[in-house]
């Protein structure tokens, strides 16, 4: 049998119980009823017992989500999505009165997350971590919060910022993602319900990684997380998020809007390693992921880093751009996207050059196994005033199987003289003679596959944080060997 | 220790090995010698579990084992080693991490622990520098812009690091210099032992000036068409392989 052909029969047989954290927990929620109203968004703020200015931006987000038509550039075949049919806010019913300490804490949501390999006990925290759990449409615990107030730095839910910040809210939220961006954005906007905000003072270097680790557990839930981060001048952060959901029949939504924010001076790095479920191998089920994710470097001499690792989801639709308005910014952007047996990713980066001598480098890794596509999407925009602009970008794809597609659509807009641009792009099928070379030296097909695979995507990895990168080397094998890698 | 008996292989319909016979006994080093085409690398790697290859006929027992009943990681696990003509590159993978890779694979199927980061760290040290190996080499990705000779002395430090029971060497003086072939021989030489075997093919009488073997076999169109010590070797050098055959 040839090592292609045993390669994807392995695929082929990746049950759907490989998906590791497929398990759901049985917990009492409370839910609204299903559909997508002016009444869902008054529930949910109400229950966040939010003040009337975040209502009211709430119901002008949604005025326009109904005026907004679907966002039809990638290439996905996205089925029709009724927004009526999803809950759109669920909560286990033991965190209705927030807990003030981890011991009233439902065990069973603890139990989760120890299950996820995220510890919430103090005892047990990971070191140099510190995690805000999300889970379904609300923070469970955030841990060392202590420790970073200690240094000025907000590490806490949006929800708890929308009272506690108000001002830095206000300010920054929206501001990098206006409500009417596309309709994604909007929907987001209107029924967000948590995730983290961080707010970095002038000067301090987060001592930490923080981390949001975000888990979808009801079912027909669609889990809308926002996410504002701050640095302010001459400050540094790295922040992680991870995500996992149930394995369910039905697909679940997951539409997120992620802003950044970076000062004069100030850097930051942003790492994602997603593995929502990815349904199974006929494609019945699993995550759709809209992400809106966007830096704005407004000082000169920032910098924004993003680092992702998507291997799940159904269809993952996810642009993590940089706005270079200060001067000598610098974005990044570096991704491996892997799909398998049917699923869809159109994923890449935008990268705007405003201000002068600014600079941005995109690296991604594409890897299609199945009867998956997977798509580069990028845009490189060097406005007039962007002098001595630069722009590196760097597009593989590697392929396994021949069932499977790999497309890079790449567009340059340059409006000035001076600036570089250079594009490097290469698709490759995984090579038989490599796989026989590793397997005469005693490696197992799969750990083959697995060790190609992560040599290919080494560019990338080496950017995620060193407790984090040996997780995303593993889970590359497994969503390889699960799904060829 | 390899017992190949009447073997008939073909590749795409085409006839390739036509009635081979070979038996190489515990610690013996055979030499395998023929004109291009007449079936040398074809050999190494049906021995070593390549794809494509239709055995039509024959058998080979390896250690007692039926050996083509075994997987390539299999065999591999099971002591029997190929150093590849044209070593593979592998971009992003540390040549030193590779070989850590394939020795706890190894210990992995013996049911041993995993070697540990210091005990590999010094075997690693030793090997490469017995065979003048600069360790700052083994930091790169494998074989990615290693010269020829380079990838060849990879391939022997691969080879003694996973100390092989029977170890086949495809045309490994290939694109070597002298003072390589020299290293690359000496590399072989302090593998040889009472416990191990090997299959030397080469094109080259020069090679075996190196390494002697205890047998020499002259392969032309499939078969094995003469056999004998090393003076066999001196006298193809000679006459040349067409005379030789025929007189076969």
């Amino acid at each position: 049998m040839a090592a292609t052909e045993q390669t994807i029969k392995q695929v082929n047989t990746l049950g759907d119980t490989d998906y590791k954290y497929g398990f759901s927990t049985e917990l009492d929620e409370i839910r609204p009823p299903k559909g997508l109203n002016e009444d869902i968004i008054k529930f949910i703020s109400a229950q966040k017992d939010e003040p009337e200015w975040m209502l009211d931006w709430r119901l002008n987000a949604f005025k326009i989500f109904n005026k907004l038509p679907k966002p039809e550039w990638a290439k996905l075949n996205i089925p029709e999505i009724d927004y009526q049919d999803c809950y759109y806010y669920s909560i286990p019913k033991s965190l209705k009165d927030k807990p003030k300490s981890l011991d009233e804490i439902d065990p069973e949501i603890i139990k989760t997350y120890e299950k996820l390999g995220i510890p919430l006990k103090e005892q047990k925290m990971l070191s140099g971590i510190a995690v805000d759990a999300v889970f379904d449409s609300v923070s469970v615990a955030t841990t060392y919060k202590k420790q970073l107030s200690d240094l000025g730095i907000v590490f806490c839910s949006i929800s708890e910022a929308v009272k506690t910040h108000p001002d830095l809210v206000k300010k920054y939220l929206g501001s990098v993602i206006p409500v009417s961006d596309h309709s994604f954005a909007a929907l987001n906007s209107a029924v967000f319900t948590d995730g983290s905000f961080i707010y970095i003072p002038e000067g301090v270097r987060c001592p930490v990684e923080l981390s949001t680790y975000f888990r979808i557990n009801a079912m027909n839930t669609g889990q809308f997380e926002r996410t504002l981060i701050i640095a302010d001048k001459d400050s540094y952060v790295s922040y992680l998020e991870g995500c996992t959901a149930p394995m369910r029949d039905e697909n679940q939504l997951h539409a997120a809007n992620v802003e950044l924010v970076a000062l004069d001076n100030a850097e930051i790095k942003y790492s994602t390693v997603q593995n929502w479920y990815p349904g199974d191998k006929e494609g019945k089920g699993g995550i759709y992921n809209f992400v809106t994710k966007r830096g704005a470097c407004r000082g000169k001499n920032s910098k924004i880093s993003w680092t992702q690792v998507e291997t799940g989801s159904a269809i993952t639709w996810k642009y993590p751009s940089c706005i270079l308005q200060g001067d000598n910014s610098k974005g990044e952007f570096y991704s491996v996207a892997i799909t398998n047996n049917m699923q869809q990713a159109d994923t890449g980066t935008k990268m705007i050059h405003i201000g002068k001598n600014t600079s941005s480098k995109i690296i991604s890794k594409g890897i299609s196994a199945g009867k998956a596509n997977n798509t580069y999407r990028g845009l490189v925009n060097i406005l007039s005033k962007a002098k001595n602009a630069r722009n590196f970008t760097q597009c593989d794809s590697l392929l396994i199987g021949n069932k499977c597609g790999a497309h890079t659509v790449p567009y340059i807009e340059s409006s000035n003289s001076d600036s570089m641009v250079e594009h490097e792009a290469t698709t490759s099928k995984i090579n038989e003679d490599q796989l026989f070379y590793c397997q005469q030296r005693g490696l197992n097909s799969e750990d083959a596959v697995g060790l190609i695979v992560n040599g290919f995507c080494k560019e990338v990895l080496q950017h995620l944080p060193m407790e984090f990168a040996v997780e995303a080397q593993k889970l590359v094998a497994i969503s390889l060997e699960g799904s060829v890698g | 220790m390899l017992e190949i008996k009447n073997l008939h292989v073909s590749i795409e319909e085409k006839k390739i090995i036509k009635g081979l016979n070979l038996s190489i006994n515990k610690g013996e080093v055979h030499a395998l010698m023929g004109p291009n085409g007449s079936g040398k690398s074809t050999l190494s790697y049906v021995l070593s579990g390549k794809d494509k290859y239709e055995i039509d006929d024959g058998t080979i027992e390896y250690n007692e084992k039926n050996l083509l009943e075994l997987d390539v990681d299999e065999r591999a696990n099971e002591g029997l080693f190929l150093a590849f003509q044209y070593p593979m590159e592998i971009p992003g993978v540390q040549t030193s991490f590779f070989l850590k890779t394939a020795i706890n694979s190894k210990r992995k199927y013996l049911g041993h622990s995993e070697m540990d980061a210091l005990e590999f760290a010094k075997l690693m040290k030793s090997k490469a520098e017995e065979l003048n190996i600069n360790t700052e080499m083994l930091k790169r990705d494998l074989n990615v812009n290693y010269s020829g000779g380079e990838k060849k002395k990879q391939e022997i430090l691969q080879m003694s690091m996973l100390s092989p029971k029977m170890a086949i060497l495809d045309e490994t003086d290939s694109g070597l210099d002298i003072d390589a072939l020299r290293i690359v021989s000496e590399g072989v030489n302090k593998l040889r032992s009472k416990e191990n075997s090997f299959l030397v093919i080469t094109h080259y009488q020069r090679l075996l000036n190196y390494i002697k073997p205890d047998f020499v076999h002259i392969i032309a169109d499939g078969r094995i068409v003469k056999s004998g010590d090393y003076s066999l070797a001196l006298e193809l050098e000679e006459k040349g392989y067409e005379e030789i055959s025929k007189s076969a």
